[in-house]
């Protein structure tokens, strides 16, 4: 457990059964499986940058140790939930005009 | 369907109860949770609907025009929207969030699993209410991990882990978006106040949780009845001292967790004056399920209650409906789920020789903080959200509604 290479092995491991794919070209499920792990990244980063900028806001100084710590407050939660709904919805720009061709 | 800007956000994962056995979570840890939540929120709230669109515009024309008819059953339309674009993407996405909520826990947890099971080792320390026994894991549960967790229930990396049960424990309020509460126990919560609603006054002396997993619907019914007696039996040794920890942590001592085989019940006839288990039966098999079902019958006391919470069964259920909810057996590792849903549990209950005029359905709701999301006010992510059926048997009162 102490190895790091083993830790990221079973961090990344499969579950047992086999996995679906949806697409004709399985490429298509691999590629789509990369490119929602990229906006999850995107979204942890920008969660971070957040709290950096309201911490600096907050104190007029940069303490790196803090951002563990910090945990919002119900109206900063909110709007950072907002955040993400907004930005889910700008990713999968695809599928809403998918639904507004079919109607 | 409603436009994202109206959507109220999933509560951050910050407001999830911590308790003794927490995995302390770094920021981004965090951030990759409230990611999930929102995503599986948006999933719920947007992008679900244009499936019955794809279905009704073009993949059920597409089926009728080959075939002659539209599709009769969940079997033929999910035949007919396996080839529909739209539904491919809406799984594939599906599939994909699941699996990284598991990345996420894992990645969160098993870097600090040796701190947990010192933790865990520590509030399990010198009580006998924590009766683990070599246990085999049953088939249905070794051939495929449930819900896509690795390892399932039961993997243990070094001896007394614990990591899989506080994996589960703190991806759960991502994946439910908070409507099982911050302590994941709205079901358990709800069935306490079934109980007291459907005998008020009952004081039950001996409570059986069957599957209780990490114990997190159990603690409801050890706080609604403190002098009760409860036993919580599940076959994963890493839930159980997880879950024996927690309530530990929590000042509850009238638990005892046991590793067994509900198959096989280790009681004597009539033990019990309550049984139930939340969500446990679909992850179960044909025989299992009966086998259960029969010790539960034979380990019940002759006034005794049991209820059993699952999602909706499929008869009189739109077909539609039923296809939507029956994903999660074809794609998130669930092999028994259609079988279950399928299953006419009264009949089942008659048939094993439950009293006819004492069996019922009902339904149950979670109840959780004032601060979290509520059922009505919740559009059903099929699934996973916080509503249950139930079926159960034993003299009840009518004066129920969930």
């Amino acid at each position: 457990m102490t190895d790091p290479d083993k830790l990221q092995q079973l961090i990344n491991a499969a579950s047992r059964g086999k996995r679906p794919h949806f697409f004709e070209d399985h490429d298509v499920d691999r590629l789509l499986a990369i490119v929602w792990a990229m906006a999850a990244e995107l979204a942890v980063t920008r969660e971070r940058l957040d709290t950096v900028e309201r911490l600096l806001a907050e104190r007029e100084v940069f303490d790196r140790g803090a951002i563990e710590t910090y945990r919002p407050d119900a109206s900063a939660a909110k709007e950072r939930g907002q955040w993400q709904i907004d930005y889910i919805s700008r990713l999968l720009r695809v599928l809403q005009q998918d639904i507004d061709a079919m109607k | 369907m409603k436009p994202a800007t109206q959507l109220e956000p999933a509560p951050a994962w910050s407001e999830a109860g911590q308790h003794a056995m927490s995995a302390q979570a770094s920021h981004d840890d965090t951030a990759r949770f409230n990611f999930l939540a929102n995503f599986n929120k948006y999933m719920a709230n947007v992008v679900v609907a244009g499936n019955h669109i794809a279905f009704e515009h073009r993949a059920g024309p597409r089926w009728e025009q080959s075939h002659g008819r539209w599709p009769a059953d969940r079997r033929e339309i999910r035949a007919a929207m396996s080839e529909d674009p739209y539904y491919r993407m809406w799984s594939a996405l599906r599939r994909t969030g699941m699996e990284m909520r598991q990345q996420a826990g894992r990645s969160l947890v098993l870097p600090q699993a040796g701190a947990l099971r010192d933790r865990a080792a520590a509030l399990n320390s010198g009580r006998d209410t924590l009766q683990l026994q070599p246990t085999p894991v049953p088939r249905y549960q070794s051939e495929v991990d449930n819900h896509c967790m690795p390892g399932g229930y039961f993997a243990e990396y070094f001896d007394g882990d614990v990591s899989a049960a506080a994996n589960y424990d703190a991806g759960m309020f991502a994946t439910t978006t908070g409507l099982f509460g911050q302590f994941l126990d709205g079901a358990g919560r709800g069935t306490a106040n079934w109980v007291q609603a459907v005998r008020p006054d009952w004081q039950p002396k001996r409570i059986l949780d069957v599957g209780c997993g990490l114990g997190h619907n159990t603690l409801p019914l050890a706080k609604a009845f403190p002098d009760a007696q409860i036993y919580a039996l599940d076959t994963a040794a890493p839930m159980l001292r997880f879950g024996h920890a927690r309530a530990v942590g929590f000042g509850i001592h009238n638990i005892i967790f046991q590793q067994s085989n509900v198959e096989t019940l280790p009681f004597a006839d009539g033990f019990f004056d309550l049984i139930y288990s939340t969500m446990f039966l679909h992850e179960t098999s044909h025989s299992a399920l009966r086998n259960v079902l029969r010790e539960v019958r034979r380990a019940l006391a002759d006034d005794g209650l049991h209820l059993h919470l699952e999602q909706p069964p499929y008869h009189n259920m739109p077909i539609f409906e039923q296809f939507l909810r029956d994903w999660d057996c074809q794609h998130n590792n669930e092999p028994f789920w259609s079988a279950l849903h399928d299953t006419h549990l009264p009949s089942l209950l008659a048939e094993l020789g439950f009293s006819q005029d004492e069996i019922f359905e009902t339904e149950i709701h979670a109840l959780v903080e004032e601060v979290m999301p509520k059922v009505g006010q919740e559009v059903e992510d099929y699934g996973r959200g916080g509503k249950w059926y139930a079926c159960g048997s034993g003299r009840i009162n009518d004066r129920w509604s969930p």
